[in-house]
């Protein structure tokens, strides 16, 4: 199974290590002697060498071993920690990050450069050769090719607390015994009066007589942990011939001599040789307190989580196909077992949805760096200011998002800040904040990107829209639809297309980004005071509350959450607003579509249609529909790509009877009522 | 009956080969990411042999060695502590702080296998 390959293991542990070292670091920049923040990243390199050495990445564990050597260096106070160490292992990381993702590709001299850096950072003379973490662990020399049998001697007393650091006397003569035949002497001599003795202590030493094909070193192996504080003497006392005479020699001294095998020496007067057992007090306190707590976490691989989602999901369609039947039955039991179910499944969704949530620090953490690197690069002083790091959102759209945020980031810092002297003169603070936001607010999770720079210039959005055609020369336009504009294809105001942005993805994929994902963006800008780009994005893509309703002969899905109430159009009211599409909401004018028309039905009106009214932000709008069938838990299925112009539509979802309905794209609906809306008041 | 050998590593890659290893040979393993917890679950239920890291967060190997060899209970059972080659001096204090004995890292299962054996003597 995949999550019990070590090596897997490894590579997700590696990553964190990465990044937590990579957040130590830039905290370091700050700080430079938080002895706690250099001690976290030589425990991160530390690990990551160890554990790297371990599962076979060489390259790494010997790389990042120089790394290492140098925050030691640091931590033991020999060397001071300097921001140019700090830049040194931070871009040292980058290469770490390559070599655990490609352990074997050539690097060329990558690695090298870095280490000269880093090495020049830290004034010391050129690396040594990278051996020192690639050796394993030599195993015990198994037997040698002598086969020769020798005899030994061998006089040994341990220290007095041996046993209490775990050394077991016992198992080191069984140890003995494994090399060959021997025969033990226990000298017993210097066991002192009962009431002198301390059960913990050891006073017996040992002479033992080996027979063995082993050489010297075999025996040196067996008391290898304890070798230098102990008293050994090995003496070869005759080879192959003499040998067998051997045993008989040290027979002779039956009283105090005993055989290793099982049961072993207790010889009088000595306490017994585990003193864990002598000791009265053995606490038995619930095991399952810490173990459960060592148990908390539980890492899953993301795919598993999206196929569990699935079987949910089909769990959910499932259950409302026997709501559906139940209620048609009068079979009471039938029903119970149907509600129960249903409260069930309900329940398993929340969970399911909980499960797949994850804070927004996993995805702000990364800009740590990249305001990091930009600010270097553009010479501006950038201060990032996160909030709401704890907000959570679902995983994938928490991936999705990584790539927009990156490039408003960017934006705000190519465009928005401007450079230390420009702010200077202009009054401001020296430093420029970038601040980065998430929070919730209902079924939605708003993350905004501020920046206290320029703002956007207008009459160059104006001019760069008038002359690539986006607009007609002097077309009015609100202040919003005017920002709007840099979301067009290809759109930039940028005069020269500098290294941060112009590249890769440019506004209107953020757009496209978000817009998959049934959010939105709102711009607000202040010139001379900053820019806010705020993205609302549904918490969760997978299944949502939704209310079914009927437009002719079809049904739909609107999402719940943007449901704001419903009310009743008597066809009086829907004759009398004929062509101006509006209907007084408590003194305010509300713009509604008639889904009939929209959807070209062809089927005459119901008597009692219903308005369903909508909103996103403050925008609101009816919507015009045949009949409320009722509120529906919504599976969400996303449509083929042949479908990607469907703007009306944001996906489908099976109903409990298995015909399909489809879901209606909030957002867009809003956008045409209030076009709509617009048209008319230009009109009218 | 199979002994208990509690484990005690920040690093999960270690920790599961570490598990996997002595599971296959036949012993039952408790985990521990740092040395606060593992002197928690020591404290908790007994076992047979200690198996430590030396660099962790929150409490090191080194000092949870010296926090276990204060308890009466904890007398005599093995501990041994994971080392890397760089960590010479270490060594000397795990030893001085009451280890029994060391493993280097990097190692494989078997040597693992056979420091155990080698400590528990079964």
């Amino acid at each position: 199974m995949s999550t019990l390959d070590p090596v897997a293991v490894f590579r997700m542990e590696a990553a964190e290590c990465l990044e937590a070292i990579e957040a130590g670091l830039l905290d370091l920049t700050h700080q430079l002697d938080n002895k706690d923040l250099v001690d976290a990243v030589f425990r991160g390199l530390h690990t990551l060498k160890g554990s790297g050495a371990m599962f076979g990445f060489e390259a790494l564990a010997a790389f990042t071993h120089h790394c290492e050597t140098a925050f030691d260096r640091v931590r033991k106070g020999e060397v001071a920690a300097t921001s140019e160490l700090v830049a040194a292992v931070l871009a040292a990381q980058d290469h770490m990050r390559a070599l655990v993702d490609q352990p074997d590709a050539d690097y060329g001299d990558t690695g090298h450069k870095l280490l000269a850096q880093l090495q020049s950072a830290v004034g010391a003379k050129a690396a040594a050769p990278a051996t020192a973490t690639a050796a394993v662990a030599a195993p015990v020399q198994g037997a040698s090719a002598n086969k020769t049998k020798n005899s030994w001697r061998i006089r040994f007393s341990l220290p007095a607390n041996a046993m209490a650091n775990g050394t077991n006397p016992l198992g080191l003569l069984d140890e003995l015994r494994d090399l060959g035949e021997c025969t033990v002497r226990a000298d017993t001599s210097a066991i002192p009066p009962l009431d002198e003795l301390t059960s913990t202590e050891l006073y017996i030493s040992w002479d033992v007589t080996l027979m063995s094909e082993q050489d010297r070193s075999a025996i040196d192996d067996v008391f290898i942990f304890v070798l230098d504080d102990m008293e050994l003497s090995v003496e070869e006392i005759g080879s192959a011939a003499a040998a067998t005479a051997a045993p008989a020699v040290a027979r002779p001294a039956p009283a105090a001599a005993a055989s290793v095998s099982p049961p072993p020496v207790p010889a009088a007067g000595v306490p017994e040789f585990r003193p864990v057992e002598a000791v009265p007090v053995r606490r038995e306190a619930p095991a399952a307190v810490s173990q459960a707590k060592a148990a908390e976490n539980v890492r899953v691989p993301a795919e598993r989580l999206d196929e569990l989602m699935d079987r949910v999901g089909e769990l959910v369609i499932a259950q409302s196909r026997l709501s559906q039947l139940a209620s048609a039955s009068t079979d009471i039991a039938l029903r119970s077992v149907s509600e129960e179910i249903e409260r069930l499944s309900g329940e398993l969704r929340d969970t399911m949805m909980v499960l797949r949530m994850v804070p927004v620090a996993t995805l702000f953490s990364r800009f740590r760096r990249l305001v990091h690197d930009l600010a270097r690069e553009t010479g501006k002083v950038i201060e990032l200011v996160m909030e709401g790091e704890s907000t959570e959102v679902d995983k994938t759209v928490i991936e999705r998002l990584a790539d927009p945020l990156v490039h408003l980031v960017r934006n705000s810092i190519d465009h928005g800040l401007e450079v230390p002297a420009d702010r200077l003169a202009a009054g401001k603070a020296k430093a420029g904040t970038i601040t980065l936001s998430a929070r919730q607010a209902g079924g939605e999770v708003i993350i905004s990107i501020k920046d206290d720079g320029r703002g956007i210039n207008r009459e160059r959005v104006r001019a760069k829209a008038e002359s690539s055609g986006l607009i007609h020369p002097g077309q009015p336009l609100s202040d919003p639809e005017l920002l709007q504009l840099i979301f067009a294809p290809g759109f930039s105001t940028a005069t020269a297309i500098t290294n941060l942005s112009g590249r890769g993805v440019g506004m209107d994929v953020v757009k496209k980004t978000v817009e998959e994902l049934r959010g939105a963006i709102d711009i607000v800008s202040v010139p001379g005071q900053g820019s806010e780009v705020s993205l609302r994005i549904p918490l969760t893509l997978a299944i949502i509350d939704g209310l079914l309703v009927r437009v002719g002969s079809g049904r739909y899905v609107i999402p719940l959450s943007a449901v704001e109430e419903c009310l009743e159009l008597s066809l009086e009211e829907d004759l009398r607003s004929r062509g101006r599409s509006f209907i007084s909401l408590r003194d305010s004018l509300v713009p509604f579509l008639r889904l009939r028309d929209l959807f070209r039905t062809g089927t005459k009106p119901d008597v009692h249609q219903k308005v369903v009214v909508i909103s996103t932000g403050t925008e609101r709008v009816g919507l015009v529909v045949d009949q409320i069938i009722g509120d529906h838990q919504t599976v969400i299925k996303s449509m083929s790509k042949l479908h990607n112009d469907v703007a009306t539509f944001s996906g489908a979802t099976i109903l409990g009877d298995g015909s399909v309905a489809l879901i209606l794209d909030v957002g867009h609906l809003v956008a045409a009522g209030q076009q709509q809306e617009a048209q008319l008041r230009v009109a009218g | 009956m199979s002994a208990n050998i509690l484990t005690v590593d920040d690093s999960a890659s270690i920790r599961l080969t570490t598990k996997v290893t002595l599971t296959n040979a036949g012993y039952s393993v408790t985990e521990a990411v740092n040395g606060a917890e593992g002197l928690m679950a020591a404290k908790a239920s007994s076992f047979d042999l200690i198996v430590t890291d030396l660099n962790m967060p929150v409490m090191d190997g080194l000092t949870m060695i010296e926090e276990l060899r204060k308890l009466p209970a904890q007398a005599g059972v093995p501990i041994i502590f994971l080392t890397t080659e760089s960590d010479a001096d270490l060594k000397a204090r795990a030893k001085a702080a009451g280890a029994t004995g060391w493993l280097t890292k990097p190692f494989d299962p078997e040597s693992l296998v056979k420091i155990v054996k080698k400590v528990l003597g079964r």
